[in-house]
């Protein structure tokens, strides 16, 4: 799928990596974040070498250091929206995860709407808590996967600003795929793959 | 990286939120467990209760702590031991014998009682008026079948004759120890004091009497000992002995069938909760892994993210149990009803604790046990199914703790068939019946995938184009329904073959071609009268046998009195003391399978003619195929060889006997005749006949 891609990420910047469908951007976001193992190279996070861990290994690294944010927003049904945000809080065994939930909900303007369930949100509302969710276990880096995809424009634009508010806040390194080439150009860094190789590699006037 | 432990209080807490919205779809899986153990609850509490009160009434049923009995009266060797025995004694003389009512001038044969003492010590004869069970013993009183004073137009205080006397009918008897309706249906019973049997002339030399004692002993006595003590003596006085305990095993067993066929109902019900089990979890585990995926990406371990549905499925499971425990213990009062016509005991409807615990245990142990296949594929659920749904990487037949689910699996069918059937032999060959069936089932259903595949058209209708396309398309259920249902089907037909087969085996009267009635002592000048009678009365005649009295005088050369002489010899003592009612005929009865040598049906003149003898009395006597036996009947002693041994069904009402003829013998040696037939009622026609042909 991907060939020769060598890049490396600085710590609290903001990057994109953009291409068409079927160029190889959602199988490199699953190598960096850790949720898949590459056949050959290697795939460093945090100076971890994510490719000598095990599966369990790597859900620890992604539990301590990273946070995602999905095109459909993948929280889980059955809890509610402040349950979705308390469980990688839980998952670290920290404490007072309940205040800390609500403090991260009430910052995207959902606090009055902890205890509904996913099912009972609008579209932008999930990706809020998605977003909540994401910023929960202070990740170092957060991988976005086209987070505005499944929103109409309004909303989107709503997600995208609190997405770098947040960001910036946290100084979270920031890992976005989109073939929005506007929402690209939001980052400080822009990569271009196309048949899974790295086409161009290119700073932006954020940068 | 330090290593993060479980957490094991926030995996309850994780179970509990996941199952919120998802209970309703649990209701495959909870209603599996509840039926299967709500089944197996109920005939475990129900084979309880039944053992319970056989060990409760077994006294009731044998009347005393030990019964002796013999065919011949007690000589002076074996006389002080039967007198020393017990501290309270009975003797009890029992002979079939033709009685008769001078009221309404009718005969009929009968089991006559004449009995001496407090026998019955437990239980009691259940008489109307209630003290004449009693009373009876203090002059020339008898107590008369209640069916028989019914046949006879009786009533208390008439009379009737047995031999030279006359006695006053001092009460109905309607039940005694150790009698079951169809014993009494066939030969009813007349109970006389033993003081006036003498009188009555019916107990002379020769006469075919049984002699019984009863004794009771007023303090606690290992029977176990004694009887252990006793047997050799009573085997060599050609004595049988029969104590609560040996009762209590025997009644136990003559209920093997009725408690085999519910255990099978209850397995029955248990695998197809097991299949029940299997397939809803495997639906609910295929409906998660999107949840899975998610929990993984967030980082749960896949041990956690396994312990998490683990803990679901075991609390299903053991709220399905107790459901189960409780449903089966409410089923279970409606059993002894549905049984009581069958049952000669009353059978109680306690609670059976021991029932409940053996469900829910096993309630838990298949919810997990089946559930663990499709639980365990939850570790290879890849957190990447939140980027690709479709994603799978699941290697099924490389994941090792997939097979030892399969050997557990296999195990418990094998352990659970074993406590069923008491056979390692036979749980074997049923586990790998129901592989084969599964591995077919599962062949049929790839099957069924592929040629969906290769024959559907695109000129087909859209409905008809997605109907099928569905069978084989990703994420199908193809396999797991067919293989659910085959196999629920094929338990449930089993189910219904066997007890097809058990209701053949114990339907008694349920149809007119099933005899109900035996007459016998028919003798051959009345042979063709009784069966015109018969046919007058609108009644059929199903089978008409001729029955010779004779006696072994020789086994393989060796007489009783070698047997005396030599007791290492393999024969059993009553062999040569016991008189053998046998027939003849040139064919099989439908009862009976010839199971070594061949069955011959004819003599053939000057040859030593084959009889064929049935399977326990071969075993009893170390007989078999091509032994020579010497038979005396009635005084002329007639060489025999053993030409086959046939297996006899006993269970039907109809005649059966342990040496069977072949036609061209015994036709001039004195016999009687039994006609058999089957009566709506009992009634009116044996009055009838017994008028006419006393």
């Amino acid at each position: 799928m991907l060939d020769n891609i060598n890049f490396s990420v600085a710590a609290g910047s903001t990057n994109a990596i953009v291409g068409p469908s079927g160029s190889g951007k959602t199988t490199l976001l699953g190598l960096c974040a850790g949720l898949d193992s590459s056949s050959s190279g290697i795939v460093e996070l945090n100076n971890i070498n994510l490719g000598k861990l095990s599966e369990d290994e790597r859900a620890q690294v992604r539990n301590q250091y990273i946070g995602f944010i999905f095109q459909n927003f993948q929280l889980l049904p059955t809890l509610t929206a402040l349950e979705n945000v308390m469980v990688p809080l839980e998952l670290r065994g920290e404490k007072n995860i309940r205040a800390r939930s609500l403090d991260l909900l009430d910052k995207v303007g959902l606090a009055d709407r902890g205890h509904h369930y996913p099912a009972q949100l609008s579209g932008g509302e999930q990706q809020r808590v998605s977003l909540a969710r994401a910023f929960s276990n202070a990740p170092q880096i957060l991988f976005a996967d086209e987070p505005t995809g499944n929103l109409d424009a309004e909303t989107s634009e709503k997600v995208v600003k609190l997405i770098f508010d947040l960001n910036k806040e946290a100084g979270t390194t920031l890992v976005l795929v989109t073939h929005d080439l506007e929402l690209a150009a939001k980052t400080q860094r822009i990569l271009r793959i196309k048949g899974g190789k790295l086409i161009a590699d290119d700073k932006t006037v954020n940068a | 990286m330090e290593k993060r432990k479980i957490n094991i209080p926030w995996l309850f807490e994780m179970a509990w939120r996941d199952s919120r919205k998802n209970r309703s779809r649990l209701l495959l899986f909870i209603s599996a467990i509840i039926f299967g153990i709500a089944a197996l609850v109920a005939i475990y509490s129900f084979r309880y209760n039944l053992q319970n009160d056989i060990n409760a009434q077994a006294a009731t049923l044998v009347g005393a702590d030990l019964v002796v009995s013999g065919n011949h009266p007690a000589d002076a060797t074996i006389k002080p031991l039967l007198d020393s025995l017990g501290d309270k004694r009975s003797e009890e003389r029992t002979f079939v014998s033709m009685i008769y009512f001078p009221k309404s001038k009718g005969t009929r044969l009968v089991q006559v009682h004449a009995l001496q003492g407090g026998f019955p010590y437990y239980g009691s004869l259940e008489t109307i008026p209630v003290e004449a069970g009693k009373s009876f013993k203090n002059g020339e009183y008898a107590l008369v079948d209640k069916t028989l004073m019914l046949q006879f137009n009786a009533h208390v205080n008439d009379s009737i004759k047995v031999g030279n006397i006359t006695f006053l009918i001092t009460g109905v008897l309607n039940k005694a120890p150790g009698q079951t309706g169809v014993s009494s249906n066939i030969a009813p019973v007349v109970y006389i004091p033993l003081q006036y049997l003498g009188q009555t002339g019916l107990s002379k030399k020769g006469s075919r009497i049984g002699y019984s004692f009863y004794y009771k002993y007023d303090t606690p006595v290992n029977m176990d000992k004694l009887v252990k003590k006793l047997d050799p003596r009573l085997d060599k006085a050609e004595m049988n002995y029969e104590t609560i305990e040996t009762r209590k095993e025997n009644t136990g067993r003559s209920f093997g069938d009725l408690t085999r066929f519910l255990s099978l109902v209850g397995f029955i019900a248990l695998l197809l909760g097991c299949v029940g089990v299997a397939s809803a979890i495997h639906i609910y585990i295929r409906e998660k892994i999107a949840s899975i995926a998610i929990m993984r990406c967030l980082g749960v371990k896949a041990s956690e993210a396994f312990l998490i549905y683990l803990i679901q499925i075991v609390g299903i499971g053991i709220i399905g149990s107790i459901a189960g425990a409780v449903l089966g213990t409410a089923i279970q009062h409606i059993l002894p009803m549905v049984m009581k016509d069958f049952l000669p005991l009353t059978i109680s409807t306690d609670i059976s604790w021991m029932a409940i615990g053996q469900g829910i245990f096993l309630g838990i142990i298949i919810s997990v046990l089946f559930a663990l296949l499709p639980l365990i594929s939850i570790r290879n659920i890849s957190p990447l199914n939140t980027l690709r749904i479709s994603y799978e990487d699941v290697n099924i037949v490389r994941d090792p703790l997939r097979w030892l689910v399969y050997i557990l699996i296999l195990l418990f069918v094998i352990t659970f068939t074993y406590l069923q059937l008491d056979s390692w032999l036979a749980s074997i060959f049923f586990t790998i019946g129901i592989s084969i069936a599964f591995l077919i089932l599962a062949f049929t259903a790839w099957l069924l995938m592929k040629l969906m595949r290769a024959f559907i058209q695109s000129s087909w209708s859209y409905l008809w184009r997605q109907g099928f396309a569905n069978l084989y398309r990703p994420n199908n259920q193809t396999i797991i329904l067919i293989v659910s249902i085959g196999l629920s089907t094929a338990f449930i037909c089993t189910l219904f073959f066997i007890q097809g087969i058990l209701i053949n085996q114990v339907s008694l009267s349920s149809s007119g071609n099933q005899s109900n009635m035996i007459l016998f002592d028919i003798q051959t000048s009345q042979e063709k009268a009784v069966a015109d009678l018969t046919r007058q009365q609108k009644l059929p005649v199903l089978q008409q046998v001729p029955i010779v009295t004779v006696r072994l005088e020789k086994i393989n050369g060796k007489t009783a009195a070698d047997l005396k002489k030599d007791t290492t010899l393999k024969i059993s003592r009553h062999a040569f003391s016991n008189e053998y009612r046998v027939t003849y005929r040139d064919t099989l009865t439908p009862t009976e399978k010839v199971i070594k040598g061949e069955w011959v049906g004819k003599a053939d003149a000057g040859k030593e003619f084959p009889v064929s003898i049935e399977d326990n009395f071969s075993k009893r006597n170390h007989i078999n195929v091509g032994d020579h036996l010497v038979f005396n009947v009635q005084g002329v002693s007639m060489p025999a060889v053993v030409g086959s041994v046939r297996q006899v069904n006993w269970n039907k009402i109809q005649t059966n006997f342990q040496v069977v003829f072949p036609a061209g013998v015994l036709e001039d040696a004195p016999q009687f005749h039994v006609l058999l037939t089957h009566v709506p009622s009992s009634k009116a026609v044996s009055k009838g006949s017994c008028t006419k042909i006393p």
